[in-house]
């Protein structure tokens, strides 16, 4: 293991600072240290648990299951403390890539540590709720892992180098285009277009921001009225009609970011709760084993 | 007709204010003109209650006037009350026209027709010039302003701005920002904004579709009232609502009426100053020139210029100067004691560059400057230190080393370093003092001042650097000598970028060396430009024709202006005759460079994609700018998640505000160039600092040092805008009080909202904020180290377009 870490921060000082000429991800991070490293240790694991031999059979309570639970808690408080890592800016070397890194690979090798601790008891109590709860985080946090690696390029593709404010930006402009060119049109063909105007882009509710799917969106049912042969001017109607269209490409767009940043965030609301639960259940469960076994 | 005072000053600023007080303290006959009804006019125009600032603080005051930070109100009333205690004489509505005369007999003109009579002359009026006034009634109406310092400060009103170049546009597009709610009209004359830039035009036609301003063309105000104005529009005068007028005609610069008096300028540039003695006397005697138009545009020395050239006007030749105690800190540490003026004269006669400085001007370059004995062997720089100072050796020498074993002496008098102030670039070689000896360290912004206000000294850092540089880049084996005849015959040219420098195919065989700025290299394989190489500043090309004689075999062209130093093909062949050791380096680079070249084109065969992304990679970040970077942050978006996570460490390592904005950028190929500071080789924001704070640092940062006045120099001249104008917010509750009770802001910036709640009617002074690469943090930069993914690293354009780059992707 010392050549995996022959590069660490030595020359972490400011004169000459450990840079990096190309982009690496966290999943490739130091030619996958810490997926050698975290593999390692679920093959040594399961190696030893076939070789040592417990008596009567293995269980979270021999010695062999004492040291795999105490790895297991202790890796699991050491990975919670990414949430803390990530917003603590101190001024000392250490790189969230690295951590995150870390916090992937090593929460993976849980699935071996937890389970392998449990000598595969398992039943409806205390135990098995913080087994449980932990693979459930475990398998937010793969969600997690593929979202990272697969949507941040249609982002970026969606996005085409706008940002945020400027979509928003660009839906208000065509409102207020929609709004000069919708005076000439008769109250019957006014109607449509104010609704459209007063639609909020953030509305729909969080199943829509997911799903991008959005069946009442006002814009898209006044360019429907609109198309319809109407009694207002038919010049200022075809106006209309464009911008409304062109509105519409707008917020598709929009939209299609909200989705992708939802996607990218969402699972973290399942991992960040479960974990804290995850936490009170392994404290429920240690208490328990140290006081009634 | 009046009778002669022995001074009249022309302009009552800061520092002409402060002289007139020491002329009245003194009892002395003088006048104060002031062109019009009040004290200190480009202060009296600034913004009601904006907060100005009291630097350099190392910098004692002497004058008979107080000032201190303060509001600008404050400031004026103790003006005006100064003023009357020191029984200043002023003149108000007096606009002076024309100065004749000479010592002791100067008649004064004035646009009313008024003449003056007077002994001596203080001109002390500024550099702003005479902003443009509206011709048509109503001109003289308080509510016409001539800037917007901060458009937040207008909120829900009419405002028309007149004037139709780039000034007014900005000012237009500033105050008609939504959130303020402000009705904006622009006026133009014309019928087109011809005078402004493209961009500006496009942004206000944007605004003008989107209704947040009305354009009018063909316009022009006829009459001004409070809270009306009335304008002549092709279709007949219509009379509008209007608050505010922002009047943005131009101004006439001042320095036209000085020559006019026959005082000399150093020079025809528009950084020129005026020639003066150390007692600020310009060319014309009796005339005496301080403030800004000398060059020093802080209030503090305006103030203490004027109460000093009233004192030496007075007679008092024995007056040392308020910067002389700060002087005699700078001599203190040297082996041997003299007193101030000796150690001037000293080094004036003992360094080359000196010899042509005025004694005033050798003053405050030696402010910023240290001086600094050094032992036998002690090392001044290493190689590859960053570093933009210049050294003159003022006794001893120095010794180079110039390769491996290779020392090459520098004699006292001259100077080194020069080519860090030149191009921005690392030290190239390690220097060491050579005997006991002085060494006089000018900062980069001081020596730059000294070759633009001393053209001698100019001439003789241009013709050292370029021996120098040439030295470097053919490492040893060459002498001075050796480069007589190249240096005389070479010429310095200024490409703008994107110029092809030189052409793929063409005969030629000058050789170039870059002197500031970058190149690319391209090569056209298959009918498309392939990048071959970015060149940096310091690297030459245009050999390979010489030494072959073959047409060139590749295309040179600038990526962002650079001064190049052109070689004459026979003068260059003749030196590698000359020295045979010197023709082998210089093949051997050759051969290097052609194995580079034909490794792509042999690679464009096989992988044709990778190197064109390689190549279209390349060019999108020249276009971006990166072409003049030392170190970007670039975002790979294959793997950006958008937690803006960069932004909130950078405003957790700083005071609480971010110096990058992820998301605002150009992006190709997923490859995001985010706003942030690039720290530029030649800083676009150093080049007008009043205060001059902003510096590059050890690591090669560009960065601010406390002492901003927010006069928003920097952020107008960065063209990459990345230099924000903002006060720094309330600290924020401790992150794990956060974490536990969710109560304040997250990490990251606070938002306006809860800054705005935290200060209450306090309105802290804004100031710049720019990106300073972590200085002073040891883990290195915030952005970078707090990203999760490995989306954000910091590199330079040479590391990151470095051919390994085009190996890994190929392989």
């Amino acid at each position: 293991m010392a050549t995996l870490f022959r590069r660490r921060r030595s020359k972490a000082t400011q004169t000459e600072r450990v840079r990096e000429r190309r982009h690496e991800g966290f999943l490739r991070y130091a030619g996958f240290r810490w997926a050698k490293i975290s593999g390692g240790l679920c093959l040594l694991i399961i190696l030893s648990y076939a070789l040592v031999d417990v008596t009567p059979r293995h269980n979270g309570g021999s010695w062999y299951g004492y040291t795999l639970g105490t790895i297991g808690a202790l890796l699991i408080l050491w990975l919670t403390a990414l949430g803390y890592r990530k917003r603590k800016m101190t001024s000392d070397h250490w790189s969230l890539k690295a951590w995150t890194s870390a916090h992937v690979y090593l929460g993976l090798s849980l699935i071996v540590i937890g389970t392998w601790h449990t000598g595969f008891q398992l039943g409806w109590n205390v135990h098995t709720l913080a087994w449980a709860l932990m693979m459930l985080v475990i398998l937010s946090g793969l969600y997690g892992i593929i979202v990272y690696a697969t949507l941040p390029q249609a982002l970026s593709n969606n996005r085409e180098q706008m940002t945020q404010m400027q979509m928003l930006e660009a839906i208000r402009a065509f409102d207020r285009q929609l709004h000069s060119a919708a005076q000439p049109l008769t109250p019957e063909d006014t109607a449509p277009v104010l609704a459209a105007l007063d639609e909020d882009p953030f509305a729909g509710g969080i199943v829509a921001r997911l799903r991008g799917r959005y069946p009442n969106c006002a814009t898209a049912a006044a360019l429907r009225a609109l198309s319809l042969p109407r009694s207002s001017d038919a010049a200022a109607r075809e106006k209309v009609v464009g911008l409304l269209k062109q509105k519409e490409a707008a917020l598709a767009r929009l939209r299609k970011h909200l989705r992708i940043r939802g996607l990218l965030e969402i699972w973290l609301y399942a991992h960040v709760p479960l974990t804290f639960a995850l936490i009170a259940a392994l404290s429920a469960h240690i208490i328990s084993v140290f006081f009634y076994w | 007709m009046s009778e002669a005072v022995k001074v009249a000053i022309i302009g009552s600023g800061p520092a002409g204010l402060s002289a007139a007080s020491r002329a009245g303290q003194l009892g002395l006959s003088h006048i104060l003109l002031e062109k019009t009804d009040h004290l200190s006019d480009t202060i009296f125009k600034y913004q009601k209650g904006k907060r100005v600032l009291a630097t350099p603080e190392r910098l004692d005051l002497r004058s008979d006037c107080r000032f201190a930070e303060g509001a600008r109100e404050s400031i004026l009333g103790n003006w005006d009350e100064d003023a009357a205690n020191n029984k200043v004489n002023v003149a108000h509505y007096t606009d002076v026209t024309e100065v004749t005369g000479q010592k002791g007999a100067f008649v004064i003109k004035t646009a009313k027709g008024d003449i003056f009579h007077a002994e001596n002359i203080v001109l002390a009026i500024g550099t702003q010039g005479n902003p443009n006034r509206l011709r048509c009634e109503g001109y003289d109406l308080p509510h016409i302003i001539y800037q917007v310092d901060d458009p937040e400060d207008f909120k829900d009103r009419h405002i028309t701005v007149v004037g139709s170049g780039d000034a007014g546009i900005e000012n237009a597009l500033g105050v008609a920002e939504e959130a303020l709610e402000n009705r904006v009209t622009i006026l133009n004359r014309s019928k087109d904004f011809a005078r402004a830039k493209a961009k500006n035009v496009s942004d206000m036609m944007e605004a003008g579709e989107n209704g947040f301003m009305s354009i009018r063309t063909e316009t022009q105000p006829k009459k001004v009232e409070p809270g009306w104005l009335t304008l002549e529009t092709p279709n007949g005068d219509e009379k509008i609502a209007c608050d505010v007028i922002v009047a943005r005609l131009g101004s006439v610069a001042p320095r036209g009426f000085v020559e006019s008096m026959g005082i000399e300028f150093t020079g025809p540039d528009r950084e020129a100053f005026p020639k003066l003695s150390p007692t600020f006397e310009s060319t014309v005697p009796g005339i005496f020139v301080i403030g800004a138009l000398a060059g020093y545009p802080l209030i503090k020395h305006c103030m203490n210029q004027g109460y000093d050239v009233v004192e030496f006007i007075n007679g008092n030749a024995g007056l040392t100067p308020a910067d002389e105690k700060d002087l005699a800190a700078i001599f203190e540490d040297l082996p041997q004691q003299k007193p101030v003026s000796e150690w001037l004269e000293y080094l004036r006669t003992r360094v080359s560059i000196f010899a042509d400085v005025s004694p005033l001007q050798m003053r405050e370059f030696m402010l910023d400057s240290k001086v600094a004995f050094y032992r036998e062997g002690d090392v001044v720089f290493e190689k590859g230190d960053p570093g933009s100072s210049l050294f003159a050796i003022a006794d001893g020498f120095a010794e180079v080393e110039v390769g491996p074993g290779i020392v090459v002496p520098i004699e006292q008098g001259s100077i080194f370093g020069e080519v860090g102030l030149i191009s921005g670039r690392k030290r190239g070689a390690t220097i060491r003092a050579g005997a006991d000896g002085i060494f006089v360290e000018v900062s980069r912004t001081a020596a730059l001042k000294l070759m633009a206000s001393v053209p001698g000294a100019k001439r003789a850092i241009n013709r050292i650097s370029l021996e120098r540089q040439l030295l470097q880049i053919f490492k040893g084996g060459l002498t001075v000598e050796d480069l007589g005849p190249v240096v005389d015959t070479a010429e310095v040219e200024r490409v703008p970028a994107g110029k092809v420098v030189l052409t793929e195919g063409e005969q030629g065989d000058d050789v170039y060396v870059i002197r500031s700025g970058s190149m690319i290299v391209e090569k056209d394989i298959g009918g498309k430009p392939i990048f071959l190489r970015y060149l940096p500043a310091g690297s030459f090309f245009g050999e390979m024709g010489v030494l072959s004689g073959h047409p060139r075999n590749a295309t040179v062209k600038a990526a962002v202006g650079a001064e190049l130093i052109k070689l004459t093909g026979e003068s260059f062949r003749k030196m590698l005759a000359a020295r045979p050791q010197v023709r082998e380096a210089t093949e051997a680079a050759v051969a290097e460079r052609a194995a580079m070249n034909s490794f792509i084109e042999s690679r464009k065969a096989s992988y044709s994609s990778a190197v064109d992304l390689y190549s279209d990679t390349a060019s999108f970040i020249m276009k971006e700018g990166l072409g003049e970077a030392t170190d970007a942050l670039l975002i790979d978006e294959n793997l950006c998640v958008g937690c803006d996570n960069c932004e909130k460490a950078c405003a957790d390592s700083h005071e609480g505000l971010s110096r990058l904005d992820r998301e605002a950028g150009k992006t190709f190929a997923h490859l995001h160039v985010p706003t942030s500071c690039r720290h530029c080789e030649h800083p676009h924001c150093m080049a007008d600092c009043p205060p001059n704070v902003i510096h590059r640092g050890p690591d090669g940062e560009v960065f601010m040092e406390p002492g901003c006045i927010g006069c928003g120099n920097c952020m107008r001249n960065c063209p990459y805008g990345v230099i924000r104008m903002e006060a720094a917010p309330p600290e924020k509750p401790s992150l794990l009080r956060w974490l536990l009770t969710g109560f304040g802001p997250g990490p990251g910036e606070p938002s306006p909202k809860w800054t705005k709640k935290k200060l209450g009617d306090e309105k802290p002074k804004k100031i710049a904020v720019k990106c300073d690469m972590c200085k002073g943090i040891s883990g290195g930069p915030a952005c970078v180290r707090a990203c999760p993914t490995g989306a954000a690293i910091r590199v330079s354009p040479e590391e990151f377009l470095s051919i390994a780059r085009l190996d890994e992707d190929t392989d």
